[in-house]
């Protein structure tokens, strides 16, 4: 356990790029457009070009590499488990070893989009195939047999007719002298051993044991620590401040600016800098700056939500116009017309940004840091501080929690900018005030919506108007307000509803606040709106909600089976308790496909969440209890965005300030939750992470109008008080 | 400052800190055990729980003061080899996902059991509110607790 821990530190990865001279390197080679293409380069020096996932030594040590962060999803098990499974390998029978960045592993070294699985899924099995028939060529030449003859099991190559066996670390020099097979033969997955499985994840007992080393964990010789002092107001600059007292402060030791970036923004912030974190943190009491707000104080959210009511007026971006909206629309003997309003809300993993940095030498730089994007951060400060990529090292780390926060890199900066400044090793930790305050938030989304059904109740037209700051408009500068948006309508026009006239829109709002992706996207609010939206049409059509989806649903789909499958195990047609209520909803976007039935009961004045059932539908699965894991942990977050405070300003400052005020939800409050998986095989693979997340909600606001007849058309709501 | 003598998971450290420090950051960053987290620091999340004298505290919000003299428990403190029974259901119900907040929710997990060997779900309730997990592990944080109270029959 203790070896496992250490093995995402630099030492150990100093020693295994030391020995890959002597080992047999099985890696895919990154050169241009090849991403597939699976080279033997045990040839080769150690070389930024190339991507070796596959160390066997001499000795019998087999380390593989895990190319995506751990941020909980279970990368730790499920992606080296794609290479250890095509070499008949148990988990326990390597070491695992976190990638860093290096340009040798290319870009697909983050964690995001519920994208690891799936995109690594043939690519790493290839490259354990091609490694094991390598090792078994090379035993069949050594002995003089038909390669037929041959097979590996147990870390070994064995003869079958006479049951002699070489270890694959006899076997590594003469298997690197190999050509590398041009099409690998998969195993047959009636064979695995580990995927599909609900193979135990080799993290978990150093996280029962406070052995994981997480950023915030890393100690650096000569380190001191650093806490900053943010603007209260999004887009104040600062004007002077005033360190002398702060300075006299016990453990103190100087006082520093830096810039905070990020997205298209730069705030220029203060720095104190101390003997140990306390120290730091107790420093900004003894600051006294002043900051011009700009104009910004007079920002609020309710002011702000007129604004987005008023934009709701105006024509969008069209997003899809297929059919003839207007004519049908009008046409309709039967119109629905609603809004639906979501808040901003914070990422709040509990593990605080964190970075520790070391500027040295002149050029070059050494992190350790708890992110989702290893590869982005070698590549993008390369660039940003004008050094080598060569000259960056970083050293990864557990992360505790990631949920889209830590894509951004605004805390890395300010560590480096730091460390620049003084010469030495900083540990920055940002406070959870920090954390809640500055954000970056996922934006709040509001919807316009419109649906026209014919006098049999069939919904002929509809539409999806989404107002909404951007993602995109955040992120860089020159942002065109007229071109296509596709994040902020994430799925409202692929949905396989068969609806013939359809015209969704986008219409931008400006923001001054950092607004990025948060698990699930945008998907998060524009599900709400939509299949709550679904759900007011089935209720005016007098037809059942699921039927009247299922009517929508002629031709065969992953979305009819995932509602079908939700109808069968929720027992959908049998009836509830009194008082009692069940909604359903189901979003498909670009992260894969899940849906629910939620079950409430009316109490008092509220509800409770009685039970959800969750199909989650994936082609293929690797974990199925990871999976279960990550759908009751995906309900746990939309529970908590949907009735828990959100993200708000006054003055243009976050009113929220740490987990009492900005709360999410606590074991109390847990309901019952049974997840379902749909995995027929097959070549498309959706992802894991998200999809559990974006039909909750409406899931869940359906079953409260079920149970009560209140439609709820607002984010965040109180559940005890209906 | 002022030097106190602390016990930390039955071994002794002498500390200069500051009387207010939080007994958290004298653990990590004077004793140097990292596995006590930092999350809010205002008692609200519970990533910082370890035992007083036995008792589950929040030791973000606790002085270094009012620890000289008493036995503090930490996670690296339960169990030498991984084998505490609340770490063993821990490991057969998968809790953990990121597992930043998981040392916290042993230790409220630990001292629940010592007290209530075999709690209900409203006992769990009562125990576990105060520890956080943004990753959504409740369900299976109740499953464990009754499972260790099993195990340790």
């Amino acid at each position: 356990m203790e070896k496992l821990a250490s093995n995402i530190n630099r030492r150990n990865f100093i020693k295994i790029t030391g020995i890959t001279g002597t080992g047999f390197i099985l890696g895919l080679s990154v050169k241009g457009n090849d991403v597939g293409q699976i080279a033997n380069l045990s040839e080769e020096a150690i070389s930024y070009e190339l991507t070796p996932y596959v160390v066997i030594e001499k000795s019998g040590v087999i380390s593989i590499f895990n190319s995506k962060p751990e941020i909980g999803q279970g990368t730790f098990q499920s992606i080296p488990s794609l290479i250890a499974e095509e070499l008949n390998l148990t988990l326990d029978q390597v070491t695992i070893k976190q990638t860093s960045g290096q340009k040798k592993f290319g870009p697909m070294q983050f964690a995001g989009g519920s994208m690891s699985v799936r995109s690594e899924y043939f690519l790493l099995r290839k490259v354990g195939a091609s490694a094991r028939e390598m090792l078994v060529l090379a035993a069949s030449r050594q002995w003089n047999v038909p390669v037929e003859e041959c097979y590996a099991q147990d870390v070994k190559v064995f003869h079958k007719p006479s049951g002699k066996s070489l270890g694959y670390g006899e076997l590594a020099e003469s298997a690197s002298k190999l050509e590398v097979p041009k099409s690998p033969k998969l195993k047959d997955p009636k064979d695995f051993m580990l995927l599909g499985k609900n193979v135990q994840r080799p993290d978990v007992p150093l996280k029962v044991s406070g052995r994981a080393e997480f950023g915030i964990d890393a100690v650096v010789p000569g380190m001191v620590y650093a806490s900053i002092e943010y603007c209260p107001v999004f887009g104040g600059k600062l004007v002077s401040y005033d360190d002398s007292a702060a300075k006299k402060m016990k453990g103190v030791l100087s006082v520093e600016t830096c810039e905070r970036i990020i997205g298209k923004y730069k705030y220029e912030v203060v720095a104190v800098i101390a003997e140990n974190y306390w120290a730091a943190y107790q420093g900004r009491k003894g600051l006294k700056v002043k900051w011009d707000y700009k104009g910004n104080e007079k920002f609020n959210s309710v002011e702000y939500a007129k604004h987005l009511h008023e934009l709701a007026k105006k024509d969008g971006v069209i997003d899809i116009d297929r059919g003839d909206f207007n004519k049908t629309f009008a046409d309709a003997p039967v119109k629905v017309e609603a809004f639906y309003e979501t808040p901003m809300v914070s990422h709040s993993p509990i593990e605080p940004m964190n970075c520790t940095a070391s500027w040295y030498d002149g050029n070059k730089l050494e992190l350790w840091v708890s992110t989702q994007v290893p590869a982005d951060i070698v590549g993008s400060f390369a660039k940003a501080y004008g050094i080598p990529e060569e000259n960056i090292k970083l050293n990864m780390f557990f992360n505790g929690g990631g949920f889209g926060r830590r894509l951004y890199n605004d805390y890395i900066h300010e560590a480096v900018q730091l460390t620049k400044k003084i010469g030495k090793p900083v540990k920055l930790i940002w406070s959870r005030e920090d954390d809640t305050q500055q954000g970056p938030f996922r934006p709040m989304t509001f919807s316009d919506l419109k649906g026209g059904l014919s006098a049999d109740g069939t919904l002929v037209a509809f539409q999806h108007k989404v107002i909404a700051p951007s993602l995109d408009a955040s992120d860089k500068e020159g942002y065109d307000a007229t071109k296509k948006d596709g994040t902020m309508t994430e799925g409202i026009s692929e949905q396989k509803y068969e609806i013939a006239n359809m015209k969704n829109m986008y219409v931008h709002a400006d923001i001054h606040i950092p607004i990025v992706a948060w698990r699930a996207v945008t998907s998060t609010t524009l599900a709400f709106a939509q299949e709550c939206f679904i759900d007011e049409l089935a209720v005016k059509a007098k037809k059942d909600p699921m039927a009247f989806r299922l009517q929508m649903l002629t031709k065969e789909s992953d979305t009819k089976n995932v509602l079908l499958k939700l109808k069968e195990v929720s027992n959908w047609d049998n009836p509830l308790p009194k008082g009692w209520g069940r909604g359903v909803a189901q979003y498909e976007f670009f992260a894969g496909l899940g849906g629910y039935v939620v079950e409430v009961s009316t109490k008092g004045t509220g509800v409770k969440i009685e039970k959800a059932y969750a199909v989650i539908d994936l082609g293929t699965v690797v974990n199925p209890d990871m999976v279960q894991a990550q759908v009751e942990g995906a309900m746990v977050m939309a529970i908590t965005a949907a009735i828990k405070n959100g993200i708000t300003f006054e003055k243009g400052q976050t009113v929220q300030t740490n987990y009492n005020n900005n709360p999410i939800l606590r074991i109390n409050e847990m309901p019952q939750i049974e997840v379902f998986i749909l995995a027929n095989g097959g070549p498309s693979i959706k992802g894991v992470g998200e999809p559990g997340l974006p039909p909750f909600a409406p899931a869940l606001c359906n079953a409260i109008f079920a149970a009560t007849g209140k439609r709820i058309r607002t984010l965040p709501f109180d559940i005890n008080k209906v | 400052m002022p030097v106190y003598e602390i016990n930390v998971n039955n071994k002794p450290y002498t500390v200069d800190v500051e009387a207010t420090m939080p007994l958290l950051w004298v653990i990590r960053d004077f004793v140097g055990l990292k596995g006590t987290k930092f999350g809010c620091g205002i008692a609200q999340c519970g990533a910082c729980t370890v035992h007083l004298d036995g008792n589950p505290i929040r030791s973000c919000s606790f002085p270094a003061a009012g620890a000289a003299g008493k036995k503090i428990t930490t996670i690296e403190g339960i169990s030498e080899n991984i084998d505490h029974a609340v770490q063993k259901a821990w490991i057969e119900l998968q809790v953990p996902q990121c597992g930043y907040c998981q040392s916290g929710q042993i230790m409220s997990a630990v001292a629940l059991l010592k007290n209530k060997p075999t709690p209900t779900d409203a006992d769990i309730d009562a125990a576990m509110q105060g520890n956080l997990c943004r990753c959504g592990t409740y369900k299976r944080v109740r499953s464990a607790i009754h499972r260790a109270a099993e195990l340790a029959k």
